[in-house]
């Protein structure tokens, strides 16, 4: 998919710079506008940005919307990142929460 | 400014409903939500503009937050969605955006709201994926919530135009045409669509002029305009002259006189001059309507639409919502025959309720007959009430968009069915009518000596034949010109149709809009359509037309018109013989 609009950018920032958490979308639904919600109000703590990535797509966590522009259905790997380590927590606690499945079934 | 400092206008389109009116515009937008006053705003003002977005935000924060609160735990699940609302009401790409183009493009809140908003349902729109494409639904739901509290109280809503009103827009959705009030309609004007689109079949039942394919009219007609529509002519006229309305307001007066004098002979039979008499009888939408029906002389109700009560609303109407509105109808015609067409909708889309699967092709998709067999709660729950409505009076049944046998083998069985379930339980009802299909797939007509077995009658559909048959998107001005009923090869499809149904001693109907054509009813006689059904202001017409014919000679008329092989020839030797008799023209 080329030419999207919005925050999304193809990955060009360095990841090395950032605190990384790998995970896998155990959804049925995917990632829809429910988990997005809760993902974007946990990244609203966040000190400094989060990021979002998936198939080489980065958006920002603290927008519903940007999150949504991304495809993930069930089994997608999303990886999470931060950019500061007072963000740390903030970063376990939103892969906590897409582990557990945001609480679905 | 008054209306004189303004030069007049004309556009011209096509004239899809006949008779002229003068009246105010209302402009209905593309999306179909009510039109926002949009304005620039000096740079002093930029500050009080974002503050005041800024209020109605919290406003609408405080809205959800009261219906979450509100809601009792047992079905608290229901309004998760709402607290994905709350988050999205200061999404940066929403809340953050609409604050920017306030500042860059000097614009009111509600301009730059929807600006936003439309560039972000254009993304999610634009996803190849069905299940991405959803997710604008709930940008659209904030959105509104948002406006709504910009706007407050003085929000404008189709459901509620309070003057009679020319309607102008883009394209009026089935949907949106059933939150109109319609008897404050003066008449419409859209800039897609042609005679076949829903918008001027409904215009035509109300018998209020309507103009299609105007192309720029919503960008050239501002709100409260003085427009005259000239539905004969295809004719638009913004701020007209004094001149200009008087020789308007003339033809009205005349052309209303005209249709006066033809109702007044519409209570006679329709009884050609070798004496046959055919029904002409009435297609409807709204219950309210079969009064329009009687006053123009209509022997029965030909095809009843039962989508309306389907529309604009979250859930499925029951039995005996859909029972009350038959049972109304079947009384008041009694013993006139009523023909209730069971559900035609496309799939799930035009109903307010969350989209099942996207279609890239509903009218070829999941809609009537097909929708119904899938759907057999939804279909039983009609059939129901249809039965029972029948035991009021003299009730025909009718399945649309039947493609094969086995869909009529399928409808039937459940009919009786329920019919079986109605008498177990011992509810008034009568399984005793007749059941007919609509001939508008052309494998209908391919297997008509088939199908003629299983049903009491044929009902012919011609716009969707004619569409199917010619391969032409009727939404599609590109292709309009090839939408023609007298095209050879859909003649031949009605030859065909007709003499597969005698040859079982079956009757065949036309409810499409080929039946109220005065130009076209002389080689329907001559083929042998029994009966006739139109929209009621088309009646009077229909039925003169009938009494001018000689059947016998209908029939030779059709063996010459058989010969010409192409539509323009049909239509030469149709104008030359009966072009003085008129149509919807002058």
């Amino acid at each position: 998919m080329e030419g999207r609009p919005l925050g999304k950018s193809r990955l060009v920032m360095t990841e090395n710079a950032m605190i990384l958490r790998d995970i896998t979308l155990v959804n049925a639904l995917g990632l829809h506008a429910r988990p997005a919600a809760q993902i974007a109000m946990l990244a609203a703590k966040a000190v400094s940005r989060v990021w979002m990535i998936s198939d080489g797509e980065m958006v920002d966590a603290k927008s519903i919307i940007d999150i949504l522009s991304l495809y993930c259905p069930k089994g997608s790997p999303i990886r999470f990142a931060v950019e500061n380590t007072q963000d740390v927590e903030t970063l376990n606690a939103i892969a906590a929460l897409a582990e557990s499945g945001f609480g679905e079934n | 400014m008054t209306d004189s400092d303004l030069r007049e206008i004309i556009l011209t389109g096509i004239g899809v409903s006949p008779g002229i009116c003068i009246g105010k515009a209302y402009l209905v937008d593309v999306e179909g939500v009510d039109i926002v006053e949009k304005y620039h705003i000096s740079q002093l003002h930029v500050h009080s503009e974002i503050k005041r977005f800024k209020l109605a935000v919290k406003r609408a924060k405080n809205e959800l937050r009261t219906i979450i609160e509100n809601t009792p735990d047992a079905i608290k699940e229901h309004v998760d969605i709402l607290e994905t609302h709350v988050i999205l009401l200061k999404d940066k790409l929403l809340y953050g955006k609409i604050i920017e183009t306030i500042e860059t493009d000097f614009i009111n809140a509600e301009w730059a709201l929807k600006k936003v908003v439309s560039s972000l349902k254009a993304m999610f729109l634009n996803m190849s994926d069905p299940y991405l494409k959803e997710r604008a639904i709930d940008i659209g739901h904030v959105s509104d919530r948002i406006l709504n509290n910009l706007v407050g109280s003085e929000k404008i809503n189709i459901a509620t135009i309070d003057k009679r009103v020319v309607l102008v827009a883009a394209d009026l959705s089935p949907a949106q045409t059933s939150q109109i009030q319609l008897e404050r309609v003066k008449g419409f004007i859209t800039d897609k669509g042609g005679g076949t689109s829903h918008t001027s079949i409904i215009a035509r039942t109300l018998g209020i002029p309507a103009v299609s394919g105007l192309d720029h009219a919503t960008k050239s007609i501002c709100n409260g305009d003085l427009i005259i529509v000239d539905g004969i002519s295809g004719n638009v006229i913004i701020h007209p002259s004094e001149q200009t309305l008087v020789t308007y307001e003339e033809r009205r007066i005349e052309y209303e006189f005209r249709m006066a004098a033809l109702d007044r002979q519409s209570h006679l039979d329709a009884v050609t001059l070798d004496g046959h008499r055919f029904m002409v009888m009435g297609n409807i939408e709204l219950p309210e309507e079969i009064v329009s029906v009687l006053d123009h002389g209509g022997d029965g109700i030909g095809l009843y639409r039962t989508e309306f009560q389907y529309l604009g609303r979250p859930d499925y109407p029951g039995e005996t919502e859909l029972y009350d509105k038959y049972k109304d109808v079947v009384e008041v015609m009694a013993p006139r025959p009523v023909t209730i067409r069971t559900l035609d909708i496309n799939g799930d889309k035009a109903l307010d309720r969350p989209i099942e699967s996207v279609e890239d092709n509903p009218a070829l998709g999941l809609r009537a007959i097909r929708y119904c067999l899938k759907h057999p709660n939804v279909f039983k729950t009609q059939l129901r009430a249809i039965l029972r409505a029948a035991a009021y009076g003299n009730v025909r049944i009718l399945f649309p968009m039947i493609s094969g046998f086995e869909e009529i083998q399928e409808a039937k069985a459940m009919l009786h069915t329920v019919s079986d379930e109605l008498k177990e339980e011992g509810i008034a009802h009568n399984r005793d009518i007749e059941i007919g299909i609509m001939i508008e797939v052309p494998s209908a007509v391919i297997l008509s000596d088939i199908l003629a077995d299983a049903v009491d009658f044929f009902s012919i559909g011609t716009n969707d034949l004619i569409q199917f048959s010619l391969a032409i998107d009727r939404g599609n001005r590109q292709v309009a010109y090839l939408f023609n009923p007298l095209h050879p090869a859909i003649l031949r499809l009605l030859r065909q149709t007709v003499d597969a149904a005698r040859a079982k001693g079956k009757r065949v109907f036309m409810c499409g809009e080929m039946a109220g054509d005065p130009l076209h009813i002389p080689i329907l006689l001559g083929l042998g359509i029994q009966e006739f059904s139109m929209n009621p202001n088309a009646i009077p017409l229909a039925k003169q037309t009938i009494r001018s014919l000689n059947v016998e000679e209908m029939r030779i008329f059709l063996s010459e018109i058989l010969k010409e092989k192409t539509a323009q020839a049909v239509m030469e030797r149709v104008q030359r013989r009966f072009g003085q008799e008129g149509g919807h023209g002058v």
